[in-house]
This record gives C-alpha cells, sequence and structure tokens, in this order.
C-alpha cells in the first residue's frame, strides 16, 4: 500500500486531500447540529434596545415583532419612545448610519405619561384592559378599572378604546425620591455648587480676615 | 502612638471652626412650632403613628419606621399634633414632603424612658432593638439608620471599630465641641458599640486641629482601652473610606462596604446617640447643630430640637438676613442651598453656614477646561475627574462606569482645585443619576417584556384551547347525527337535539323563519305574563293589600308590552309579505350586520372632505363641551387632585385636536 502511493504521489496528495475534506466535514456537520443556536440571536439583542413599550406605532404588534422586522432589513427609525438614543444604540449594534426619526411614526414624547382612569367615569366595560399589551389595567366587567402604575409603559394604546373617553395619559410627578440633579449648563451657571464657590485666589479666610 | 496612613489626594480648604467654638453648647429652647419630616434618613419614610388634635409627650413615637430599613420618629417635646401636611424641607429639589406639625404646649414632659444603665444584661439583638426604636440614624452625612449599619453579618470578622471624629469641612463645629463638652459619653456609647460589635480595637479618629478635644477625650478613655487616634487635618479625611485607610492602611474595594475589610465606622453624634438610647433609654430628639458664618452676629453651637425651623435658630445666633445671600446646610463642601429658610433641622443637620457674599462669592462662570491634572491630584478617590468630566459631558455612561463613577463621593474636591471653575461634582451628581434612571428603565423595560410576552402566551393559548373544543363540539355533533340517524328509539335528549338542529336549520333557511317564532314566542309569552299579573291583582284587590297600586301599574305595563309585542309581530308578517315581492332580506342577522357597516363606511367615503373634517369637528366640540362640564363638576365638588389634572390635560388636547380639526376643515373648503 505505501509503495503503492509513494509510487504514486499524485494519487496520495489527492487521498490525503479527501480524507482531511471528510474528517473536517464530519467535525462541522456535528458542530452544526450539537451548538445550534435557538431563534435569532441578532434579534434578541434589538429586542434588547427596544423600549419595550409595546406601543406599536411602527406598525408591528409589540417590540420583539419589529425586532425580527429590523433583523430582516427594516429600518432602524421607526421607535418614538426609544428616540434618538435608542437609534443610536440599534445603528451602534447593527454598524449602519444612525438615521433622523421617522415622523411618520410619531415624535419622541419627553417623558413617559402613565395612564390614569377617572374611576368615577368608568363604566367597567374591559375595553381598555383587552387593549393593553402588559396586562397592566385591572377590572372585570362592570367593574371599575385601574392601571397599575408601575407596570405601565405610556404606550396609549388604551385610551382610543375606551367609549367613554375616560383615560388619560399624565406625564408622571417628580417626587422626593425621583429628583435628582441636573447637568449644569455651562453657559450659565446657576447651579449651586458649593465646593468651588470660592476661588483660589480670594478664599475666605483672607476675605473674613 | 498608632501608625497613621495618608490617602491619595485631598486639599486644605481655609478652615474658618473657630468662630463658633467661642462659647459652650447653648440649649435653643422650645420653638412655637416643630414641624419632623417623616424622611430624614436613607430609606423608606416613617408611617404616621398619631392624629391631628392628639396631645403627645416628650419622646413619645408619632411615627413608625416601615420596613428594615427604616426607622420611627419621636415627639421632641410635648404638645399638640397641629397637622400632618407636606411642607418644604431641608432638600435640594425645594419638593414638599409629609410632616408632622407639633405645637409645643412649654410644659416639656417626658414619657416615661427606662434606661438600661448595665447594658451588659442585655444581648446584642435586644440593643440594636433599642437603638432602631430610638430613632438613632447616622447623623455625619446621609442618615443611614444606625441599627442596620450594626448589624453585621454573622460570620463577618470585625477587626477594628472606628468611631468618626474627623469632622473634616471647613466651619463645622458641632462634633468638636461634642468632644469637649461630652467626651464620658462618647467614650460610653463607644463602650456600649464595642459590646455590640465585639472587636479587637476600638479607635476614635480625629484630626489634629482638635487639640481640646482630643485631650478631652484621651482623659475620659483613660483605662478604657479605646484608643484616641490624631492625623493631619486633610480634606476630606472625614469620608468614611478614607478614614478606614487612614488609621488602618486598608482600602475598602469599589463598590463594597467597611466590614468587607473588618471595619465598622459610626459618627461622634451617632455614638453619643446611642449612648442616650440605651443608658437613658431616651430616643433621637434633638441634636448638636453648628450655626455659623458671617451674616450671623454670635456663630455657635446649640443643642436644637428636631423639627425646629431654620429661621428660630438662626434668630438666636443673631442672624442678619440682609447680608446673607444664601442659607446653607451643611458644610461649604458638601452642603446644598436650602430652598427656604423656615425649613426644619432634621436629624442630619450638623451646620446652618450663612455667609455673606463676600466670603462665599456667587460662583464665576466655568471656564474650558485646560487639562492641568489638579482634580486628579486633588481627588480622594483616585478616580480620574477629567476623563470623567469629559464622559458626562458626552453622556458616555459605559465609560462612566468603567472608570468608577460610583467610587466618587461627591466630596467636591475636585470643584474646589480646578482653576477653571468647573462645577465637575455637579456633573458627577447628575450623571450618576441619569445612569441609575437608565438602569431602573432597562429593568422595567425587561419587566414589560416578559409581561407582553407572557400576554402573548396566554392569548395563544386561550385561542388554542377554543379552537380544541370548537373541534370537538363539531366532531360530537356530527356522530350524534350519525346515532340519530340510526337510532329510532324516541328519547328526550335525542328530541332536544332535534328540536336545536331543526333550529338550526331554520336559521340556515332564512332569518325570517327565526324571527317570526322569536315574535310568536314575545305575544304567547307575554300573554301568559299578563294572566297571572291579572290573577295576582285579583286576589290582591279581595284580599284588600296595599300592593293593590303596585300591581295594578305592573298589569298596565304588561298590556303594554304584549301590545308592542303584537303589533312586532304583525309588522313582520307585513313586511315578510311584502319581502316575498321586493328584495330578499340578507341571510343571517351577522351578515346583515356587516352590510349595515359597509354601507355606513360607503356613505362615509362619498362625504367630501369638508363634510367629513365638518363632522369630526362637530364630535370634537361635543366632547370638549362634555369634559368640561365633567371638570366644571368635579371642580365644584372638590374632586381628587389628580383627576382635576387629568380632566384639564383632555381639555387641553381636545382643544389641540379642535385647532387642528380646524386646519384640516379650511384646508378641505380651501381644495
Amino acid at each position: 500500500m505505501i509503495a503503492l502511493l509513494s509510487q504514486y504521489p499524485l494519487f496520495a496528495a489527492l487521498l490525503a486531500l479527501v480524507g482531511l475534506a471528510a474528517v473536517f466535514g464530519a467535525l462541522l456537520g456535528y458542530a452544526a447540529v450539537r451548538f445550534k443556536t435557538e431563534g435569532n440571536p441578532i434579534a434578541d439583542e434589538i429586542n434588547n434596545i427596544l423600549p419595550q413599550t409595546q406601543c406599536g406605532q411602527c406598525g408591528y404588534p409589540g417590540c420583539r415583532p419589529y425586532a425580527e422586522a429590523i433583523a430582516n432589513g427594516e429600518d432602524i427609525n421607526k421607535c418614538p419612545p426609544g428616540g434618538e438614543a435608542g437609534i443610536q444604540a440599534l445603528a451602534d449594534l447593527l454598524d449602519v448610519e444612525p438615521l433622523p426619526l421617522d415622523a411618520e411614526h410619531g415624535e419622541a414624547a419627553a417623558a413617559p405619561s402613565v395612564a390614569f382612569i377617572r374611576e368615577a367615569e368608568c363604566i367597567g366595560c374591559t375595553k381598555c384592559i383587552q387593549a393593553c399589551p402588559v396586562d397592566a389595567i385591572l377590572g372585570a366587567a362592570k367593574q371599575m378599572h385601574t392601571v397599575i402604575i408601575s407596570e405601565c409603559t405610556g404606550c396609549d394604546l388604551c385610551v382610543e378604546p375606551c367609549p367613554v373617553d375616560c383615560i388619560d395619559m399624565i406625564p408622571p410627578q417628580e417626587t422626593l425620591q425621583s429628583w435628582h440633579w441636573d447637568l449644569p449648563n455651562p453657559v450659565s451657571r446657576r447651579v449651586e455648587v458649593i465646593a468651588s464657590d470660592a476661588p483660589r485666589e480670594s478664599s475666605p479666610r483672607d476675605r473674613a480676615a | 502612638m498608632r501608625k497613621t496612613y495618608g490617602f491619595h489626594g485631598g486639599i486644605h480648604p481655609p478652615e474658618n471652626k473657630h468662630q463658633s467654638v467661642r462659647t459652650p453648647i447653648a440649649d435653643a429652647g422650645i420653638p412655637p412650632e416643630l414641624v419632623i419630616p417623616l424622611s430624614q434618613h436613607i430609606g423608606a419614610p416613617a408611617g404616621v403613628a398619631v392624629t391631628i388634635g392628639e396631645h403627645v409627650r416628650k419622646g413619645q413615637v408619632i411615627a413608625e419606621a416601615q420596613g428594615f430599613v427604616s426607622v420611627p420618629k419621636h415627639a421632641p417635646t410635648s404638645g399638640t399634633i397641629h397637622a400632618i401636611e407636606d411642607r418644604l424641607i431641608a432638600h435640594p429639589s425645594g419638593h414638599l414632603a409629609p410632616c408632622i406639625v407639633i405645637v409645643p404646649d412649654g410644659k416639656d414632659e417626658w414619657i416615661e424612658c427606662v434606661g438600661t444603665p448595665h447594658y451588659e444584661t442585655l444581648d446584642k439583638i435586644e440593643l440594636l432593638e433599642l437603638i432602631r426604636h430610638a430613632g438613632v440614624a447616622g447623623m455625619g452625612g446621609a442618615g443611614f439608620p444606625s441599627s442596620v449599619k450594626l448589624s453585621i453579618k454573622a460570620g463577618t470578622d470585625i477587626e477594628t471599630l472606628i468611631i468618626n471624629g474627623t469632622e473634616c469641612e471647613p466651619y463645622i463645629t458641632a462634633d468638636d465641641v461634642l468632644m469637649r463638652e461630652r467626651a464620658e459619653q462618647i467614650i460610653a456609647g463607644a463602650k456600649i458599640l464595642r459590646y455590640i460589635i465585639g472587636p479587637k480595637d476600638t479607635l476614635i479618629g480625629v484630626e489634629d486641629n482638635k487639640p481640646e478635644g482630643i485631650a478631652a477625650l484621651r482623659a475620659a478613655a483613660q483605662g478604657s482601652g479605646i484608643e484616641i487616634v490624631d492625623f493631619p487635618t486633610k480634606y476630606p479625611s472625614g469620608g468614611e473610606k478614607q478614614l478606614i485607610e487612614i488609621l488602618t492602611g486598608k482600602q475598602v474595594p469599589s463598590g463594597g462596604l467597611p466590614s468587607q475589610v473588618g471595619v465598622v465606622c459610626q459618627n461622634i453624634g451617632s455614638t453619643v446617640a446611642i449612648y442616650d438610647a440605651v443608658v437613658h433609654g431616651r430616643p433621637l430628639i434633638s441634636r448638636v447643630t453648628t450655626v455659623t458664618g458671617n451674616a450671623v452676629r454670635e456663630p455657635q453651637n446649640f443643642q436644637v430640637l428636631i423639627g425646629t425651623p431654620m429661621r428660630y435658630l438662626l434668630e438666636k445666633a443673631g442672624y442678619q438676613p440682609e447680608k446673607n445671600r444664601r442659607l446653607i446646610m451643611g458644610g461649604p463642601m458638601m452642603g446644598f442651598t436650602v430652598p427656604d429658610i423656615d425649613v426644619p433641622i432634621v436629624k442630619t443637620t450638623n451646620c446652618l453656614l450663612a455667609p455673606t457674599e463676600a466670603e462665599l462669592p456667587t460662583p464665576p462662570p466655568a471656564q474650558a477646561c485646560i487639562r492641568c491634572g489638579m482634580c486628579a491630584e486633588a481627588c480622594p478617590a483616585s478616580l480620574l475627574p477629567q476623563q470623567l468630566f469629559w464622559f458626562a459631558q458626552g453622556k458616555e455612561f459605559e465609560k462612566l462606569e468603567d472608570h468608577n463613577l460610583f467610587d466618587c463621593i461627591e466630596c467636591g474636591a475636585c470643584s474646589y482645585a480646578c482653576p477653571s471653575n468647573i462645577p465637575l461634582v455637579q456633573y458627577y451628581r447628575a450623571s450618576k443619576a441619569e445612569i441609575l434612571r437608565l438602569r431602573r428603565d432597562h429593568e422595567k423595560a425587561e419587566a414589560s417584556r416578559v409581561r407582553f410576552e407572557s400576554r402573548q402566551q396566554r392569548l395563544e393559548q386561550a385561542e388554542a384551547e377554543k379552537e380544541a373544543k370548537r373541534a370537538a363540539r363539531k366532531k360530537a355533533a356530527e356522530q350524534r347525527a350519525q346515532t340519530a340517524g340510526t337510532d329510532t328509539e324516541e328519547d328526550p335528549i335525542q328530541a332536544a337535539i332535534a328540536r336545536a338542529q331543526a333550529r338550526k336549520a331554520a336559521q340556515q333557511t332564512g332569518a325570517e323563519e327565526g324571527e317570526l317564532e322569536k315574535l310568536e314566542k314575545a305575544v304567547v309569552s307575554s300573554r301568559k305574563r299578563l294572566d297571572t299579573a291579572t290573577a295576582k291583582l285579583e286576589q290582591a284587590k279581595s284580599e284588600g293589600s296595599d300592593l293593590v297600586d303596585a300591581l295594578q301599574t305592573g298589569v298596565d305595563k304588561t298590556r303594554a308590552k304584549l301590545a308592542a309585542a303584537e303589533q312586532a309581530l304583525a309588522d313582520h308578517q307585513q313586511t315578510r309579505t311584502q319581502g316575498s315581492v321586493g328584495d330578499k332580506p340578507p341571510a343571517d342577522a351577522a351578515r346583515a350586520a356587516i352590510e349595515k357597516a359597509m354601507a355606513k363606511r360607503q356613505a362615509e367615503a362619498a362625504l367630501s372632505p369638508a363634510e367629513k373634517a365638518r363632522a369630526d369637528l362637530a364630535k370634537l366640540r361635543q366632547r370638549l363641551q362634555k369634559t368640561e362640564e365633567t371638570l366644571a363638576r368635579g371642580k365644584a365638588n372638590g374632586d381628587e387632585e389628580k383627576v382635576i389634572v387629568a380632566l384639564e390635560s383632555t381639555v387641553v388636547r381636545l382643544k389641540e385636536k379642535i385647532s387642528d380639526a380646524e386646519e384640516q376643515l379650511q384646508a378641505a373648503e380651501d381644495a
């Protein structure tokens, strides 16, 4: 056998290459089965960036379908709640040019608002409950409904179906806990930063003395 | 002499401490009104435990702790609960917060205080509970509940207990005077803490600019095994992590707690409060506060009741409002401007600084960063303030976190050192808040995603179940139909099925038969009801019951219904005879509805744009009118504020919509 191979080097080379191809083919085939990815991983990553308001302003029934559509080549600028920051994050992820927000799908809201049901007017029709994509409205037929504020995404979808127009979107009120310092305005120094109040050359002690 | 270590950076701002230590601690007395905010500490606000008009005695619990990280509030003096309402508090936001307002009766009557001078008789858990009930929260800075800080996880080996007497911020002398005047109490408190924690060493760390305090503490600590350690003055050596490094040479890991390196820290003020709580059974209802600055005539320290309005205290020190540009709570480095001079003193108010304009001038405008690196030299946490500043400006939050923004203790050394007067700390504070907000948003988005997906799953499942039921019913019906065909025996179930099938068949052949049948049934049942009603009426009449009138109206109503039913039947028969000549009615009700809707849509489409716009406008106006009426009614009835706000926003929105619609109408008419 070896003598035969040494006699026909071309044949030997051919045999070696075929052998290698078979081994690597089998290896790749096994890996493809063994390490098969479930679903579309890029869609998952896109979905992580989307704000999950499930508002449907993009034209898809929820964030997940839109994420899948983006993964299949849909434009990235159709999500108003995500705003410019969201588009930027998507552009970074997909390595494409960030586009300005498509005005056709609405404008980016300043702050996410929360649905509020004027309970005295609610007739208990359950229409808003069916419309809510995240089950954030509590109630039953002919019983007053109310919004679970912490779960409301501010998607606006419950406002339209209400037959008595008793649902309003109100911006969340700032509380002591939610308050925080703002970035200082570099142009006008209206912030009260005490540490740097005294310029170095005229320290308080000099003035006081 | 114990070896002390240094820490990176730090600054030496003018101390200005001498002004307020010339006189001993003065008692501020009882102000005409005390305002006690429910949240004076980190954690959950306390829950109100009194009612308006109730008389309370000094030291009585007026608000209970809610949750583990929370402490109760006590009445600072005896008096009457005047109000429980939202008041302006000492917070940079200028927001209102719930407060309990007490009008003192001047008697200053204590509740019965049960002290435990022999605290060794109690175990650790009982002592911690005692401290928690006394409402002791960190009195140096953030106001973290002391009992939580002292609850060390089992298995953690604590080597060093540190009592923080550093007080490194300029102007403040509250801890200094405590050391001078109440050294015995501090040592006694430290012994209690030592008993609870069980460390190898107990140290009291004091900067060397307080020689009197150090001497007093050393005298009191004779033979107790507690060591007083002094070290060179440098700001911010009072920071917890900085002090630990100075005294032990150990660095607390980023994002970690001091207990990870075997250290527990407590403030001098808190130590005295713990002593009072354990030995005398007195809750934390007063504290020592420094009142200083060139806008007060007599800068000094006061023993002041928690809840005392700042104005009252300032006036005691000879406040000159015309000289004072703004009032600062805390020191000149880490304090903040209070929104109003009437806000109350809280457990964390260690200093009231009333500077003149010359003393703390308005900050000059920020210049561009010249990359001098002085901020990095000053930073006690060894951060890169300059880099952080660029990232904060560019809102590069990931990079900020990578550069350990959360290790920043917001001491202000960088801002102080900056030759360009850039408010660096402000950038870090804002960025921290923004990052926390983004984290929260992301968490919420995650929760929404899960809810959305589980809802989707539920809907799919429900649909599948319905489909399965439908299929099963269909199959059963088919089977029954087969058995009915072969079975000749008459049984009631089969008869019912046959009837149902017949009815179905009737419906399929034409709706009019079903309709006719329904109408006929209505006539028959109405007649039956009329008969029974009449019979009852007769009976009632013969018995002379007082129900006669009611029954009479019932009979009349039933009679009217019967007449209506008969009329409907007659109408239907008539239309049917006509209908057989004219066009055929639609096969079933659903199709009829669809056709009706389609006709309506067509009619709408047939309308000109102008007409459509006009119709829309009319509808909107109607809605606006209705909402305005509701709003007026709500206002008149004094409805909840939330409801009014919501209604107002609706009115505004509707008005916007109307103006839009008007524009559209205009455009349509022009076209």
